[in-house]
């Protein structure tokens, strides 16, 4: 096998597998409102009975979110740098050996 | 026994996430590969556990959690600065996106309490559910949503007080932001 900088090469034999490794990947951040500080309840509290909102969006909030955006797109690119490297030789070699041992 | 081969490969798709998650727990990426190399070890020799069809990235993640957790508390007193130590650490790697912007938010990330941290990351780049989540931390749904709400807030103070060009777009925006509202 190649050194670990191989990253191209492993995708053939199953080892990176970006795409499958992400399969129970979603975006969650998004459905949290950023001002609350308290445990998040299941029924938004912004909504009433009928599903209006209570309190419309204030500028703050809006900006709010803006910075939210952000700040999960940069946690995601963090991650992803890790991520996109793939599975390291010595830990897939770790891998094949364990699961072929009787 | 010999391992399914469709669970090895559900083992190993999972390992880039497992790695990147480690890293956010260790900040440090040694560690973070022996303690990767460590819960596949545990988790291959306890693959009968394993129910077929269930969450394996979320078995994986719980079993190097539950790892890093035992040696933390084997091993409290080297790992007391490791939220200082989390930004050196990330700051020295070559491989990463040099900008400035990058360093910023690494540094804030690095400023949260770990609990904090570590549902952020499950919830905002692991990609995982509330209830996968807490199932993974061992604490309630509630919980969960309440540390990655205070991280969330948090990283917007840091990040709006310490590197406020980098999130407004325009000067007003950045006014409102360093400002607290005012015109």
């Amino acid at each position: 096998m190649g050194e670990r900088g191989k990253l191209g090469e492993r995708g053939k034999n199953g080892e990176r597998g970006k795409n499958d490794e992400m399969k129970h990947r979603r975006t969650n951040l998004e459905a949290v409102e950023p001002e609350s500080d308290k445990p998040a309840s299941d029924k938004p509290e912004t909504r009433d009975s009928m599903g209006a909102p209570v309190n419309p969006p204030k500028p703050e909030a809006r900006l709010g979110r803006e910075v939210q955006a952000k700040i999960g797109q940069q946690l995601r690119a963090m991650y992803d740098d890790v991520v996109n490297q793939g599975v390291p030789h010595h830990i897939a070699d770790l891998v094949r050996r364990l699961s072929d041992q009787d | 026994m010999k391992l399914d081969p469709a669970i090895r490969d559900q083992v190993l798709s999972t390992v880039p996430s497992l790695r990147a998650f480690a890293i956010s727990l260790c900040g440090n990426i040694d560690r973070a590969d022996d303690l990767v190399q460590e819960t596949l070890l545990r988790a291959l020799s306890h693959i009968d556990s394993f129910e077929p069809g269930s969450n394996m990235p979320a078995w994986l993640f719980t079993i190097l959690r539950n790892l890093f957790r035992s040696e933390y508390r084997k091993r409290r007193r080297e790992v007391e600065d490791a939220d200082g130590r989390y930004a050196e650490t990330l700051k020295s790697h070559p491989e990463q996106t040099g900008r400035v912007e990058f360093e910023e938010f690494r540094t804030a990330l690095a400023k949260l309490p770990s609990d904090q941290r570590e549902a952020l990351i499950l919830v905002g780049a692991s990609g995982f559910s509330y209830e996968d989540a807490a199932g993974i931390c061992g604490c309630a749904v509630g919980t969960i949503k309440s540390r990655v709400n205070r991280a969330r807030t948090r990283l917007a103070d840091l990040l709006a007080i310490d590197s406020v060009d980098d999130f407004g777009p325009d000067r007003p925006t950045r006014a409102v932001l360093a400002g607290g509202g005012r015109n």
